[in-house]
């Protein structure tokens, strides 16, 4: 560790992890309501499991790149970071928001919770992602502030670089568009259209910026390749993904109320929004096989790549299949979406996390050249289970998905939905034993934190 | 591929290409906002649609349900359920609505489960107006079927 403060940076990780479980633990028991209505209810509603799963989701990924940032900064700009008591102080101050938020969600009726948190007053809760009480969504706007206000602080005070540029760049993107989470119009389609802006704008523009950044971070460190020539890769990645990402939009107004025009513009521009994912392989693969040093964490450069592989299946690949107007007609809502969602979110983000984790967890905690053999092999068997765990789990889900739309939507003999999705229930027990592989991957990720070091 | 590329012109195309993307965007966000009153017609959407939606945020509906394509995949797609449940008869369609509501939670043993919400018969009168508009909404031909 180069900086003092960069340490604070490390319950920022452990808390990203810990929700992460949570955020797979709900995961798995919504595998198991969809096949057994019965499990779970009424204490707690399909609808309580989602939103827990995907708030943990996003709010892990806000702790993950919290912390990554506050790694990274102070070797970037050089110098320890402006704050680092702000940094500990919006730790805890998220931290028991997304703790509060979680149990409110578990143990108070949603309707009451809307209730008790003033959502009278400005109506935001109930859309899908953006679930949190008014309070929760206010502390969230200052938390990030304060995050990006420190961020910004030690870079002005200190070397500027591309990474820091393209990563604050991204940070600023996701605090302007979460703004939209506010606004709530009364007609819905106008309400769903400003929705997407936080959603997509979010995970499909500024989080890969964020992305970008922390990636060309941990392939400099770990491989040695030339800073110039890893910018210059960054440069054209985020080029691709704004100029495909910002249209791309485009691809969620096909059916909800939008004009005609967005078929062809939506089309067309997520048709290359696959591009910046390839580019991304492109980029770990090279500077992977350029490199001038051989770190001995070598799991680091692991995660660097599979994230980049990921991605590119997940976001590129899996978003590809649906994102043609036409075909989008057939899968728009159905379980492909969900296929998507995960592959997508697993190997950009989460993925991404694990790549920041753990090529700075062993310098945080006194191992800068990594965990040992051992630590890593373990490390190793984590991340086939997680990576195969989640590729099952998605084609089980396409699987679904593809037998949904033939009941439903293609021919002449239609069955409803309830019925189609009893015809489904052998996939979704596979996609219930995927999820448990994740979960076991995940679990044995954690071990490997644990494994001593042999001659220690 | 990249060795022709320098690092100026990547830095050209992400500034160029992004500002040139977003201004396009911006533009187009202008000309849907002018258009969505008309698309969804907005002159329908009386008092009782707008408490239907907000009763549909406030009970977290999208949580099991898709509406136009988005939400959860646990239940069924309610932008046609005025067609298919209601046979697009408001009479009809409110009066399924108000046996429907009541009836939950359904007895049959493990299927999925939607909750009781406990909704006056004036508020489920509002759902189902605010169901009924959104199965008027211009989707560009969504959903393909009756069945959603």
């Amino acid at each position: 560790m180069k900086y003092t403060s960069q340490a604070v940076a490390k319950p920022y990780f452990i808390f990203a992890l810990i929700l992460l479980a949570g955020e797979i633990l709900f995961g798995l028991l919504m595998a198991i309501q969809y096949l057994y209505g019965d499990f779970l209810f009424p204490l707690i509603p399909f609808n309580v499991l989602r939103m827990v799963h995907t708030n943990l989701l996003i709010v892990l990924i806000l702790f993950g790149f919290m912390g990554a940032t506050y790694y990274l900064i102070p070797e970037e700009a050089e110098r320890e970071l402006w704050s680092p008591k702000l940094a500990i102080v919006t730790f805890w101050v998220f931290a028991a928001a997304g703790v509060a938020t979680i149990l409110g969600y578990l143990f108070v009726p949603y309707a009451e919770l809307t209730e008790l948190t003033f959502n009278n007053l400005l109506p935001t809760m109930g859309r899908e992602f953006l679930e949190q009480p008014l309070p929760t969504k206010v502390g969230i706007v200052l938390v990030v502030v304060s995050y990006i206000f420190n961020t910004a602080m030690t870079v002005l005070l200190g070397r500027r670089t591309v990474i820091t540029t393209v990563l604050i760049t991204g940070l600023l993107g996701l605090a302007v568009f979460f703004l939209f989470a506010f606004y709530v119009p009364d007609n819905l389609i106008m309400d769903k259209f400003f929705w997407w802006f936080t959603v997509h704008l979010w995970v499909e523009a500024t989080w890969e910026l964020i992305m970008g950044a922390i990636l060309a971070f941990v392939l400099i460190k770990v491989t040695g390749v030339d800073r110039e020539h890893i910018d210059k890769w960054l440069y054209l990645i985020i080029a691709m993904t704004m100029v495909s990402g910002i249209l791309g939009t485009g691809h969620h107004f096909f059916y909800m109320g939008a004009p005609e025009y967005w078929l062809w513009i939506g089309s067309i521009s997520s048709a290359v929004e696959p591009l910046p994912f390839l580019l991304m392989v492109l980029f770990a693969f090279t500077m992977a096989r350029e490199r001038k040093i051989k770190h001995d964490n070598e799991m680091a450069l692991t995660w660097a790549k599979g994230t980049a592989v990921m991605a590119f299946l997940g976001a590129g690949v899996w978003g590809f299949f649906h994102t043609l107007a036409p075909v989008n007609m057939f899968t728009h809502g159905t379980q492909l979406t969900a296929a998507h969602g995960h592959l997508s979110f697993y190997g950009a983000y989460i993925m991404i996390i694990f790549t920041v984790i753990s090529y700075a967890m062993p310098i945080l905690r006194g191992r800068p050249h990594g965990n040992c053999a051992k630590a890593q092999k373990v490390e190793l068997s984590a991340f086939w289970m997680l990576n195969i765990g989640m590729l099952g789990l998605t084609l089980a889900l396409s699987a679904a998905g593809i037998v949904q739309i033939l009941d439903q939507r293609v021919g002449t003999d239609l069955i409803g939905f309830m019925e189609s999705q009893e015809s489904i229930a052998g996939i979704y027990m596979v996609r219930a034993g995927f999820g448990v592989l994740v979960f076991s991957g995940l679990l044995t990720y954690f071990y490997s934190f644990f494994v001593k070091e042999e001659n220690a | 591929m990249t060795e022709r590329i320098t690092k100026s012109m990547a830095k050209n195309i992400y500034y160029g290409g992004g500002t040139f993307a977003l201004l396009i965007f911006i533009a187009l966000v202008f000309d849907t906002v002018k258009q969505i009153p008309e698309r969804s017609n907005e002159v329908k959407m009386s008092a009782s649609v707008v408490l239907g939606k907000k009763l549909w945020e406030k009970n977290n509906c999208v949580g099991c349900h898709t509406l136009i394509g988005e939400g959860a995949y646990y239940a069924p797609e309610l932008m046609n359920v005025f067609q298919r449940r209601g046979a697009s008869n408001e009479e009809g369609f409110k009066a399924y609505m108000q046996g429907w509501m009541a009836a939950q939670p359904l007895s049959t043993p493990n299927r999925r489960k939607m909750p009781q919400f406990h909704l006056t018969n004036e508020e489920v009168d509002h759902l189902s107006d605010f169901l009924i508009w959104t199965s008027q909404v211009n989707a560009n031909d969504w959903p393909p079927t009756i069945e959603g």
